[in-house]
């Protein structure tokens, strides 16, 4: 069992770069179930923001557009699940997979035309000043912008939910929303403004797979991704920090699996394919979920 | 009134005619596994449907089903297929083989035609390809031009014709280059880009600089194509994807075998049938050499793929042992198909071990 040869700071840097589309998808979701709204549907609004990330960028030729049309793209679909959850009281779970369904048909019909094609490339961050600090250098200071995106939206959500105002009502509405309609505050809008967040960061999510990660267009890419996104807003106990925990734990998890094959070590494949689930489910089952929104999944029905 | 009358007696007339015309038609359905956008395995299968109708087009009428998952879903559409006339159905993937066999159990009318598996039955064909064929030249290739002597390769799963694939690759790149280390990473998909384009990845910072694949999406050629290395085209070229990645590439080549099969069936000649065709009757085609590849290695590569369209080479010649030191081929023995067909250990050298 030879392990030197796995070159610890590429392992890691990889583990950086795998991780950050569930990232995205799950600080978003995080926001939408803080307000107490639990949307099944993070895999088709990530993979309805990989085709409209993959579309515009290669029509425009700016991965930057690309990534704004992808949040746009996110945020429209979720807006049919904000729209027929909140306005129109159906269930939040039925809405939700409805909603991973037809993103995921909608995306493939958008993006027969793109299969094949590929997208401009995003600039990384590439200061040699900066990549030749050893270690801290290649690990951390080498990734293409996404990557800090997405670390700054997790500090971003984190302080927006414990130091501001506009913070503390979204929490609210999501422990009690019919207190919090009692105080005057606008529940739905809320709520409706949070699912538009979730969907416009998981669709950042999703076009990251689409323009850096793999990157083309093909039906079905995110593959799953959305439902451990899912799984990992409550592994991270609805705290924004951890959720990066959880991301880098999942994606180290499945990228050092791949590493160990590649390394013949003589742990069966099986198990190590196994090691990223498994890994998710023991540490859903130490932690709790005592911290979920007290209101989460209860359709809202102002009662006056 | 009288116009009326006419003008809905041609109506009934032409609805008749045309119906009368389509029931003629012979309906034949393709079953796929992957979307036929993968530009991999799937998109060829359906390049063989377009072949069917542009040769048959006036007596056939083609249908197919996509991204259907291996499993109680692929009897549902086969059974739906069949409910609604189709008369001849190809099912793509090893994982439909017991969906087919059930369904046409039921249809006992109805042909199926499955893809690389072997349980057939008096309404059911295999046939299959043989890519191990492709992958000998390919191997040969990758052998003589790795500088890193790694070779990497994305392997889906542990069935006989992906260990086939694996060994006479690292068969051919052996006997032209005694060093050379093959390193192997199973994904247990054949379609999920994200898990393609992470091994690749991970078969590269191991030191690989020429990947192979036995999944169905060009990941690997695109990654490959941004970190500067080399990686073949698998099932179909995946030109577009790599234009200085692509060295060359195995292309499936299934129109001229569903064409003659649809022809089977209209003139009544079909009957159930193994097919196993390699690069003699067309059935796998080598991609044209990019010119990376330098000259004198492009000659013997051509001369390995024209040995084994004439005969005069086989992927899998004697001596050969296997992983664990027992002897498997004696020298200049020829391997049979039966072992080939239910091949589930590495040939010596492999290091690693296969799943189960």
């Amino acid at each position: 069992m030879d392990l030197s040869s796995i070159n610890a700071v590429a392992l890691l840097a990889s583990v950086m770069m795998a991780s950050t589309p569930i990232l995205l998808a799950a600080i978003g979701e995080l926001v939408v179930e803080k307000a107490g709204v639990l949307n099944l549907g993070v895999e088709g609004m990530m993979i309805t923001g990989a085709i409209f990330g993959f579309a515009v960028s290669v029509e425009t030729g700016s991965s930057g557009l690309g990534f704004l049309a992808a949040f746009v793209g996110g945020a429209a679909l979720s807006l049919i699940f904000a729209v027929l959850t909140q306005v129109l009281l159906s269930n939040q779970v039925a809405t939700g997979l409805a909603l991973t369904m037809f993103g995921l048909g909608f995306s493939a019909l958008v993006g027969h035309s793109y299969t094949g094609q590929k997208p401009p490339p995003t600039p990384h961050l590439d200061i040699q000043a900066l990549t030749d600090i050893p270690y801290i250098g290649p690990i951390l200071l080498n990734h293409d912008y996404m990557v800090y995106v997405s670390l700054f939206l997790v500090a971003a959500v984190w302080y927006f939910l414990r130091y501001t105002r506009s913070g503390l009502i979204l929490r609210s509405v999501g422990e009690n929303h019919a207190a919090a309609h009692a105080l005057g505050y606008k529940v739905v809008r809320i709520r409706i403004l949070a699912i538009m967040f979730g969907g416009g960061c998981a669709g950042l999510g999703g076009a990251y797979l689409s323009l850096i990660r793999v990157p083309l267009w093909t039906e079905g890419m995110t593959a799953g991704a959305g439902w451990i996104a899912l799984a990992l807003v409550v592994f991270a106990s609805w705290k924004p920090w951890r959720v990066i925990l959880g991301a880098y734990l999942f994606g180290g998890v499945t990228i050092l699996q791949l590493n160990l094959q590649a390394e013949d070590v003589n742990i069966p494949v099986s198990y190590l394919s196994m090691t990223p689930y498994l890994m998710t489910i023991l540490v859903l089952v130490v932690m709790s979920g005592t911290n979920a929104p007290a209101s989460i999944g209860r359709v809202f029905h102002a009662s006056h | 009134m009288r116009l009326m009358k006419t003008i809905l007696t041609g109506a009934a007339l032409a609805v008749g005619l045309s119906g009368a015309a389509n029931a003629e038609k012979l309906k034949v359905g393709f079953v796929y596994v992957g979307p036929v956008g993968d530009l991999g395995w799937t998109h060829e299968h359906d390049q063989g449907r377009l072949a069917v109708e542009a040769a048959l087009g006036d007596k056939v009428e083609t249908s197919y089903v996509e991204s259907v998952p291996e499993g109680a879903d692929a009897e549902r559409v086969m059974t739906q297929m069949a409910l609604a006339g189709t008369k001849l159905i190809f099912t793509t993937s090893f994982g439909y083989m017991d969906p087919t066999i059930n369904v046409a159990a039921k249809f006992p009318d109805v042909k199926f035609e499955h893809a690389t598996g072997y349980k057939r039955s008096d309404n059911v064909s295999t046939y299959s390809a043989r890519f191990y064929e492709g992958r000998t030249v390919i191997g040969h290739i990758a052998g003589s031009m790795t500088k890193t002597n790694t070779i990497g390769y994305i392997a889906s799963f542990p069935i006989p014709e992906v260990v086939r694939g694996i060994n006479s690759a690292y068969l051919a790149a052996k006997a032209v280059n005694p060093d050379v280390k093959f390193k192997v990473i199973w994904v247990f998909t054949w379609f999920d880009p994200g898990k393609e384009a992470d091994a690749a990845n991970a078969l590269i910072e191991q030191g690989a600089d020429i990947i192979m694949q036995h999944t169905d999406s060009p990941a690997a050629m695109t990654i490959a194509e941004e970190k500067g290395i080399y990686a073949f085209g698998q099932a179909s070229d995946m030109m577009q994807f790599g234009p200085n990645a692509r060295l060359s590439s195995i292309i499936d080549n299934w129109g001229p075998y569903y064409v003659a099969r649809t022809k089977a069936v209209l003139d009544g000649t079909w009957s159930s049938t193994d097919t196993w065709d390699g690069i003699a009757p067309g059935m796998v085609q080598i991609g044209a050499f990019s010119d990376k590849v330098p000259a004198d290695v492009q000659a013997s590569a051509q001369a390995l793929a024209d040995g084994l369209a004439a005969g005069t080479i086989h992927s899998f010649t004697g001596p050969i042992k296997k992983q664990d030191g027992s002897p498997w081929l004696a020298a200049g023995e020829i391997a049979d198909d039966g072992t080939l067909a239910g091949m589930s250990f590495y040939v010596e050298g492999i290091e690693g071990d296969l799943p189960n």
